[in-house]
């Protein structure tokens, strides 16, 4: 065991080895069989990965029957082994030890299996400083020997918050990847989902755990709606509604109602509730955008974010009060942030002031990177520089 | 095992403990050491004077040159340390939260390079 803890702190030689133990593993098991357990820590290592890059890359079944003709018949416990390995690694990646930064990217590194260009562009950061990141972090994880191991109970409510939101994040990635032409990345998305899960079974009287689930469960289920047939962006204004997935919002609701009644409201509870909300409304005219203000003053006090207010200035915008809403977002700094300029636009088109939201379209496209997001702004420019 | 070590800091400048204070730090780190041993944690450790009872020695253009210290000019100033072994960081975390209580101080963990230097 000693070994194994000590060695994983090699995770930058594991990566490199990966390939090749990979290769050299598939080789060697069909004639040698499985190597003794603490010596062949990086083919063991290298054969989970490779359980784990199979069980994401294909559906289910086709999964199970790969990783069966690698593993052998009799080895179908190396498979259950994989799922508490992840948990393992997340609780790893996200150890307090490791700042913040590092926490999210590493899992989104080894978990989500991004690469380093696409975790810094989640980040608004440059490439190289991401990679100065990853870097760091692991040779801190190896330098000062952080053990691969879920917490003890004792350990686990504050080792639960950095990976709640690292898994946010991998999630949010999924949903509207940040560069390419899908809208989403639907694996990556159903992949924190099935983290969540995890972790809500792992802690079930943590509402904060719960209340993320529901939260991505809520959003997941409008994922048919946000593309039209061409693959083009519609915004929750002009979603058909009938293609949101009524399972996953009963099941969100379900999640929802169990956050409300052990009333401990939390961030990703209230982002939930406001979700529930919409996923309430049979049309976008029928949504209760009062109550959704409502959440969101309580989520302001709880996340005062500049994120959470633009969100919430939004939801001001659709109670009628569109100058109000403006106001607010002069007072923000995202000048990074592309939907703040998306967001900014679209207030000003609704005030007759098309020039200016043009400019402002054209501010946020300098900013977006994902193609389908892409498409959708210029379309928007284009018409109000048409109107113009 | 890992050894590390375990550095408690104080900020000159800020209040200091009064002497019926300082007793019971005492005695709670003492505590602490006996615990330490009896687990097998212990390597070294003990209470540094204070920083103006340190001096520098330094080469520097083919002479030895020796100044009053301390060496950092800052204000934070280590008090004491620990040489601990531990299995993991985890368990050197452990003990640090009870350095630190016992000392009424931070206390910073740093690794030992192994020495096979890996």
């Amino acid at each position: 065991m000693a070994t194994l803890v000590r060695r994983f702190g090699d995770i930058e030689l594991a990566e490199e080895a990966v390939q090749e133990a990979f290769v050299e593993a598939v080789r060697r098991w069909p004639e040698a069989g499985i190597p003794p357990s603490p010596a062949g820590w990086i083919i063991t290592t290298a054969k989970n990965r490779a359980i784990d890059r199979l069980r994401r890359e294909s559906i289910r079944q086709e999964r199970h029957e790969q990783a069966h003709q690698l593993v052998g018949e009799d080895e179908s416990a190396e498979i259950e082994i994989v799922d508490d390995d992840q948990l393992r690694l997340i609780f790893t990646c996200c150890h307090p030890a490791l700042a913040p930064e590092a926490q999210v990217a590493l899992t989104l590194r080894l978990i989500g299996g991004l690469q380093t260009p696409e975790i810094a562009r989640a980040f608004l950061t440059s490439e190289s400083t991401m990679a100065q990141r990853l870097v760091r972090a692991k040779r801190k994880i190896k330098n000062a020997n952080i053990p691969y191991r879920i917490p003890s109970d004792a350990e686990l409510p504050n080792r639960l918050r950095p990976v709640l939101s690292v898994v946010y994040l991998i999630f949010n990635e999924g949903y509207v990847a940040t560069s390419g032409p899908e809208l989403a990345r639907v694996d990556l998305a159903l992949e924190a989902i099935r983290l969540a899960r995890l972790l809500r079974d792992l802690m079930p009287d943590e509402p904060e755990a719960a209340g993320l689930l529901a939260l991505m469960l809520l959003n997941e289920s409008r994922r048919k709606a946000r593309t039209d047939s061409e693959g083009c962006l519609v915004t929750l204004r002009d979603q058909d509604r009938s293609t949101w997935d009524r399972e996953l919002i009963r099941e969100g609701h379900e999640v929802v109602r169990g956050c409300i009644r052990r009333n401990q409201p939390g961030p990703y509870q209230l982002q939930a509730a406001i979700a529930a909300v919409h996923a309430d409304a049979g049309s976008a005219d029928e949504t209760d955008w009062d109550q959704i203000v409502t959440i969101y003053d309580q989520l302001s006090v709880m996340a005062p974010t500049p994120v959470v207010r633009l969100n919430r200035a939004i939801a001001i915008a659709e109670t009628g009060d569109v100058e109000g809403a403006l106001n607010i977002l002069d007072g923000l700094d995202l000048d990074g942030y592309h939907l703040y300029h998306a967001t900014y636009a679209d207030l000003l088109e609704r005030l007759g002031r098309i020039e200016d939201a043009a400019d402002s379209y054209a501010r946020a496209l300098d900013l977006t990177t994902n193609e389908a997001e892409r498409a959708h702004l210029e379309r928007r420019e284009q018409r109000a520089r048409g109107g113009a | 095992m890992s050894q590390y070590l375990l550095s408690v800091y104080y900020v000159e400048g800020e209040e200091t403990p009064t002497a019926d204070e300082i007793e019971v730090i005492y005695a709670d780190v003492d505590t602490l050491n006996k615990k330490m041993m009896d687990r097998g944690t212990w390597v070294f450790g003990g209470g540094l004077h204070t920083p103006e009872n340190a001096t520098v020695v330094r080469a520097e253009g083919g002479e030895i040159l020796t100044t009053d210290g301390p060496f950092p000019e800052a204000k934070e100033q280590i008090g004491g340390f620990w040489v601990i072994e531990a299995k993991d960081l985890d368990e050197a975390l452990d003990w640090a939260g009870q350095a630190t209580v016992a000392c009424r101080g931070p206390v910073e963990v740093r690794p030992f390079q192994d020495e096979e230097g890996a």
